[in-house]
C-alpha cells in the first residue's frame, strides 16, 4: 500500500481551478520529486496534501486513511509535515523556539530531537538564541526543515527548499537529505531546479497547468520528454 | 509633600488602568482584534462578582476567584462561535460587531440590574492605609498595583517560557504556517481570548472595590485601557503598564490642581505621547 496517494485532486482559489484531477503516490521509503514550472500547480497540490486547502475526503488518502477534508493541524498530526515554499519561519520566536513549535501537534517518539536537528544543522546549535527572521536565507531553510522533522513525521514535504539560494547553500542543504531519509521519513521535494529534483528522487513527476504531464524515474526520462513535459509540446 | 502624595496616588492608580488594558492588549496582539465591548465586558464582570457576593456572603476576592473561570468559559464561546467568524482581511466586521456587543451587554445589564449604581463591599480594607513615611498609601490601591504587575509577570512568563505562549506568538504572527506546526488558530484565539477574561476578572474586582459602578460605565474603562495600551506601545505588556500609570499621573496631577480637570488630563497626556512618540514609547520591533 502507498504511503500517500491522491485520487482526481482538484483544487480551486475562488473560481479559478489551480489543480485538474492529479493522481500521484509516495511508496515507503520513497523520495519523489515534483517538477514544473513557475504557475503550474507544485505549491497548490503541497497545501492541498497538507491541508491547508481543502478537498473531498477520498481525495487524499495517507497510510490507508482519508484525510482529504481533514484541516491542516489534523494532517500534520497524522504524521505528513511540510516545509512550505519562501520558509515562512516565525519572526516573534527564536532559532530554537521555531524549531520546538514544529512539534506542537504531534509528540512522536522519533529519531529527530532538538540535539539531532543541531547536529544535522550544527549553525542552528550556535545561534539558537537569534531571531528566527535574523538568519540567513539558506540557515533560515534549515531551521524550516528542522521545524518540520522534529515531529518525526512519516513524510515530509519541501516546497522548494533551494529557492532564492545560492549554488552552494543549495547543496549543503542538500546534503542533509540522505541523512533524513536514512532517518525513515519519506520525501516529497518540489523543485524548478530540474538537475537538482533528479539527483535526490527515486521517482518524478512533471506538472504543467494543473495536470500530471510525465511520471518516470530519473535513469529513464530523457531531456526532451522533461523538457516537453516541463514547457508543453506544440504539437 | 502633596505633590509626592499625588503622584504616588497617580502611579497607584495607574495599575487599575493597566489592569483594564491588559486584556485589550492581549486579544489585540494575538489576533489584531479591537474589542470595543472591552469595557462592558469589565462590567459584567463586576456584576457577576457583586451577585456572588450578595448570593454567598462571601468576600468579592473569593467571588472573584469563581467569577474568573466562568468569564474565561464565556469569553471562549465568544471567541470560537461569534468573533472568530469576523476575523479576516476586513477591519470592520470585527469593530461592528463588538460595538454590537457593547450596547447588548449594556442594555441586558440595565434591564437585569437597573442604573442603579452599585459598589463591591471591601469591608475594613476600603479605608486601611499605610504609613510610608513621606506619603500614606491606600491598602486596596497598593493591592491594585501589586495586582497588576503579578498579572504581567504570570503572562510574560506565559508567553515566553511556555509552549502555549510560543503557539500564541506563532498564531499571531502567521497562522497558515502556525497549522502546519499542529495549532488549530480558531482554538488559539478562543484560549487567548479566555485568559483576556481572567484578567477583565482581576480589574472587575478591583474596579468594583474602588469606586461606584453601573451599566454604562464600560466605554469610558475601554477608552482609558486604549490610552493605555496605545502609550505603552502595541505589543508590550510592561508598556502597557507605563502607559496605565502615565495616565494615572496626569489624572491625579489634574485633578490636583483643579478637580474638573482630572479626566481631561489623561486625555491630554495621551495626546502628547502621541505627538512624540507615534507609535507609543515600547513598539514592538517585528509588525
Ligand atoms: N492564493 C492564490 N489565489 C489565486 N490564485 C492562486 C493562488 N495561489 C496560486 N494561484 C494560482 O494557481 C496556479 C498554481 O500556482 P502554484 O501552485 O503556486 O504554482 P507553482 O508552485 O507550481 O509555481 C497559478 O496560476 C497561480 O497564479
Ligand atoms: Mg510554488
Amino acid at each position: 500500500m502507498s504511503l500517500l496517494s491522491t485520487h482526481g485532486l482538484t483544487a480551486h482559489y475562488g473560481d479559478f481551478q489551480a489543480l485538474f484531477g492529479v493522481d500521484i503516490r509516495v511508496e515507503p521509503g520513497e523520495a519523489v520529486a515534483i517538477i514544473g514550472a513557475n504557475g503550474a500547480g507544485k505549491t497548490t497540490l503541497m497545501r492541498s496534501i497538507a491541508g491547508v486547502l481543502r478537498s473531498a475526503p477520498g481525495e487524499v488518502v495517507f497510510r490507508g486513511r482519508e484525510i482529504g477534508a481533514l484541516d491542516a493541524a489534523a494532517v500534520m498530526g497524522a504524521g505528513l509535515a511540510m516545509v512550505p515554499e519562501g520558509r515562512r519561519l516565525f519572526p516573534s520566536l527564536s532559532v530554537e523556539e521555531n524549531l520546538q513549535i514544529g512539534c506542537y501537534g504531534r509528540k512522536a517518539p522519533g529519531p529527530w530531537s532538538l540535539d539531532a536537528i543541531y547536529d544535522l544543522f550544527p549553525i542552528l546549535g550556535e545561534r539558537r538564541h537569534a531571531p528566527g527572521t535574523a538568519l540567513s536565507g539558506g540557515q533560515q531553510q534549515m531551521v524550516a526543515i528542522g521545524r518540520a522533522l522534529i515531529s518525526n513525521p512519516d513524510l515530509l514535504l519541501c516546497d522548494e527548499i533551494s529557492l532564492g539560494l545560492a549554488p552552494v547553500v543549495i547543496r549543503d542543504i542538500y546534503a542533509a537529505v540522505p541523512r533524513i531519509r536514512e532517518a525513515g521519513a519519506s520525501l516529497v521535494v518540489v523543485e524548478q531546479d530540474i538537475g537538482q529534483a533528479l539527483k535526490v528522487a527515486d521517482r518524478v513527476y512533471c506538472m504543467m497547468e494543473g495536470r500530471v504531464t510525465l511520471e518516470g524515474t530519473p535513469d529513464t526520462l530523457s531531456r526532451e520528454a522533461i523538457h516537453d513535459a516541463y514547457f508543453g509540446v506544440s504539437a | 509633600m502633596i505633590w509626592i502624595d499625588t503622584l504616588v496616588q497617580g502611579v497607584l492608580l495607574g495599575g487599575l488602568y493597566a489592569l483594564f488594558a491588559v486584556g485589550l492588549s492581549i486579544v489585540f496582539g494575538i489576533m489584531r482584534l479591537v474589542n470595543l465591548a472591552h469595557g462592558d465586558l469589565i462590567v459584567v464582570a463586576a456584576y457577576l462578582i457583586l451577585v456572588l457576593v450578595s448570593l454567598t456572603g462571601l468576600s468579592p476576592f473569593v467571588a472573584a476567584l469563581l467569577a474568573a473561570p466562568a468569564m474565561a468559559g464565556a469569553g471562549w464561546l465568544l471567541q470560537r462561535h461569534v468573533l472568530n467568524r469576523t476575523l479576516g482581511t476586513d477591519i470592520l466586521p470585527p469593530l461592528l460587531v463588538t460595538f454590537g456587543l457593547s450596547i447588548a451587554l449594556q442594555n441586558a445589564l440595565l434591564e437585569g440590574f437597573s442604573a442603579d449604581s452599585q459598589r463591591l463591599p471591601a469591608g475594613p480594607l476600603a479605608t486601611a492605609s499605610l504609613d510610608l513615611g513621606a506619603v500614606t498609601v491606600g491598602v486596596l490601591p497598593l493591592l491594585t498595583f501589586a495586582s497588576a504587575i503579578a498579572v504581567i509577570l504570570a503572562l510574560n512568563w506565559l508567553f515566553y517560557r511556555t509552549e502555549l505562549g510560543r503557539a500564541f506568538r506563532a498564531t499571531s504572527d502567521d497562522a497558515v504556517t502556525a497549522s502546519l506546526m499542529g495549532i488549530r488558530p480558531a482554538t488559539i484565539f478562543a484560549t487567548a481570548t479566555a485568559i483576556a477574561m481572567l484578567v477583565v476578572t482581576v480589574a472587575a474586582l478591583y474596579l468594583g472595590m474602588r469606586s461606584n459602578f453601573d451599566p454604562n460605565i464600560g466605554p469610558a474603562r475601554l477608552i482609558y485601557a486604549f490610552e493605555a495600551v496605545i502609550i505603552g506601545g502595541l505589543g508590550s505588556l510592561w508598556g502597557t503598564l507605563a502607559g496605565g500609570i502615565i495616565i494615572g499621573v496626569a489624572q491625579t496631577v489634574g485633578a490636583a490642581i483643579n478637580p474638573e480637570w482630572q479626566i481631561l488630563a489623561g486625555h491630554v497626556a495621551f495626546l502628547v505621547v502621541l505627538l512624540f512618540r507615534p507609535r507609543g514609547l515600547f513598539p514592538r520591533a517585528v509588525d
